[in-house]
């Protein structure tokens, strides 16, 4: 397996899926943001599909098929339905941390990734589980930050779903049996969030004109009005 | 001995010969690309045969930096040339007189000199150059180091004939993530050293804008053309680093025979031609960067190094 093609392209998508991370956490029009978040689920469900093969588990084949599915088509679609079009021109100016920061806070964390993981990869003895579990952990932790630094809900929304692409490209390698029905929900989910948060997006937008986390505080004011 | 020192000459005269056609084929792609007619490949050649024959005219206010600089500009990417793999796959007579580290210190050290240079002249245009290009130099100089740590981590050593040898192999070793990475990385910082566009315009007239042209603006005759071939070079010089060095040794030469020499430039120059597209696409997709985004810019590609020594260091990388 080490040597096999699949398994050269599998370690292609690892390296590419860290790059539109820490891409989607130094972009910062809203349109860019989510052009990397497609990306890094093609690269997802590319890696679905090779391990898929060099495994022989249609599990795993269905399960790329989802992530196209709900990722690639649904939940772009979803979010360009329910918001206007200049909100995916945005730039997003006012950054709780600057970008430059953010990608170093990102770096110490694929680092402190590679870290936590390396007793678990070298117990492990499979080169599939020590390409991609440090790596999806590191998607994870990076989608996690993006959610907490970014100020626009959109961003916010991807960090979410980056991390789910994080989990689910460590979850391919160390549980490839995973049972369908999990990981079917598991898509249904995220799109579900897709809808509620673009949905929340919308209304916010319609009463503040403002979709800014930061500017937000307005609410609670009018609610004790 | 005396077979590999005549290689390495052949080495030097490749790329003293073709650094002119490789500027002339970039500049004819990109204006192809915006759908103009271009000028002729062979115009760079020209240019220098121009400026060769015109007369030279130097301010009394300059010192020997100023008339040594282009000398210097256009001898360094040649000691450069001596260690690197251009055209054979195996070590030749000086390749292990200085590693990639050294290679970079050739390179920083004519970069030193041309902005003396620029300074020295006292035009106002040439200073502020010389300041932008020393602020993308130091940008740069962290994600060269990383670089060639991470280089050294994989491969053991950092001299580039031993290097080129580990990317390929296996499979999984090409398209390992410590090497995209690594590549990813090394492109910025060429497009960055090389002045080309998201950093710097290399077709811009603009003298408030430039940033790597300011630095010969004082030069005519001769001093402008030995700048400018120099310059040229140095990019093929990059080119053939990151093509041969860090991509893979493909269509270097197995052979000792002179045959075989002769027989990988046209190849090499294949692997060129693909990268000036690939170059083209980047520079005809992108805007240049404001000044003070390019440090955003050489930021990312240091975290992208950094990213590719981390998973070259840990296991599973």
């Amino acid at each position: 397996m080490p040597s096999s093609i699949p398994h050269a392209l599998n370690t292609l998508c690892a390296g590419l899926i860290l790059i539109s991370a820490f891409a989607m956490v130094a972009t910062r029009q809203v349109q860019g943001v989510t052009r990397f978040f497609v990306a890094q689920s093609i690269l997802l469900a590319t890696s679905c599909f090779l391990l898929a093969y060099s495994q022989h588990s249609t599990d795993l084949f269905a399960l790329g098929l989802i992530t196209i599915g709900a990722k690639v088509v649904t939940i772009p679609w979803v979010l360009r339905r329910l918001l206007p079009a200049d909100f995916y021109e945005r730039r997003e100016i006012t950054q709780g941390i600057n970008i430059p920061t953010s990608l170093l806070l990102a770096l110490l964390l694929a680092i402190f990734a590679e870290f936590l993981m390396s007793p678990i990869v070298d117990a492990a003895h499979n080169p599939v589980i020590a390409l991609n579990l440090p790596i999806g952990l590191a998607c994870l932790l990076i989608g996690a930050y993006s959610l907490v630094a970014r100020r626009e809900a959109i961003p916010q929304l991807i960090g979410i779903l980056a991390m789910e692409n994080g989990t689910f490209f460590a979850g391919i390698a160390i549980a490839p049996q995973l049972p369908i029905i999990a990981e079917l929900a598991i898509a249904v989910d995220v799109a579900l969030i897709a809808v509620v948060v673009g949905l929340l997006t919308r209304t916010i937008r319609e009463t503040l004109g403002t979709t800014e986390a930061a500017s937000l505080g307005e609410l609670k004011e009018e609610a004790a009005k | 001995m005396t077979r590999t020192v005549a290689f390495n000459i052949i080495q030097l005269l490749f790329v003293i010969g073709f650094a002119p056609l490789y500027s002339g084929v970039l500049s004819r792609f990109k204006e192809n690309v915006q759908s103009k007619r271009g000028p002729s490949i062979l115009q760079p050649y020209r240019d220098l045969w121009k400026l060769f024959h015109k007369d030279e005219v130097v301010s009394q206010e300059t010192t020997w930096i100023f008339r040594f600089t282009p000398y210097l500009v256009f001898v360094i990417p040649l000691f450069v040339t001596t260690l690197i793999p251009v055209l054979t796959d195996y070590p030749l007579a000086f390749a292990f007189m200085g590693d990639m580290l050294a290679g970079g210190f050739f390179l920083a050290f004519a970069g030193f000199f041309a902005a003396l240079a620029a300074v020295d002249t006292g035009n106002p245009y040439g200073p502020m150059g010389a300041s932008r290009t020393r602020m993308v130099g130091f940008l740069a100089e962290p994600v060269f180091m990383i670089v060639f740590f991470t280089v050294s981590f994989v491969a053991q050593s950092t001299i580039p004939y031993i290097v080129q040898q580990k990317w390929v192999a296996s499979a999984a070793a090409f398209f390992s993530p410590a090497h995209i990475l690594l590549l990813i990385a090394f492109l910025m910082l060429i497009l960055a050293e090389g002045g080309k566009i998201p950093v710097d315009n290399p077709s811009g007239h603009f003298e408030l804008a430039m940033i790597d042209e300011s630095k010969g603006l004082e030069y005519s005759g001769r001093g402008a053309a030995l700048m400018k071939w120099g310059g040229q070079m140095k990019f093929l010089v990059l080119t053939c680093i990151f093509l041969n060095v860090l991509v893979a040794p493909w269509g270097l030469a197995h052979g000792t025979g002179v045959a075989d020499v002769l027989l990988a430039a046209p190849q090499i120059l294949f692997k060129i031609l693909l990268f000036a597209i690939v170059l083209v696409m980047i520079e005809t997709s992108l805007s240049k960067l404001r000044l003070f985004r390019i440090s955003e810019f050489l930021g990312a590609a240091f975290i992208i190094s950094v990213a590719a020594m981390v998973t070259s260091i840990f296991p599973g990388g």
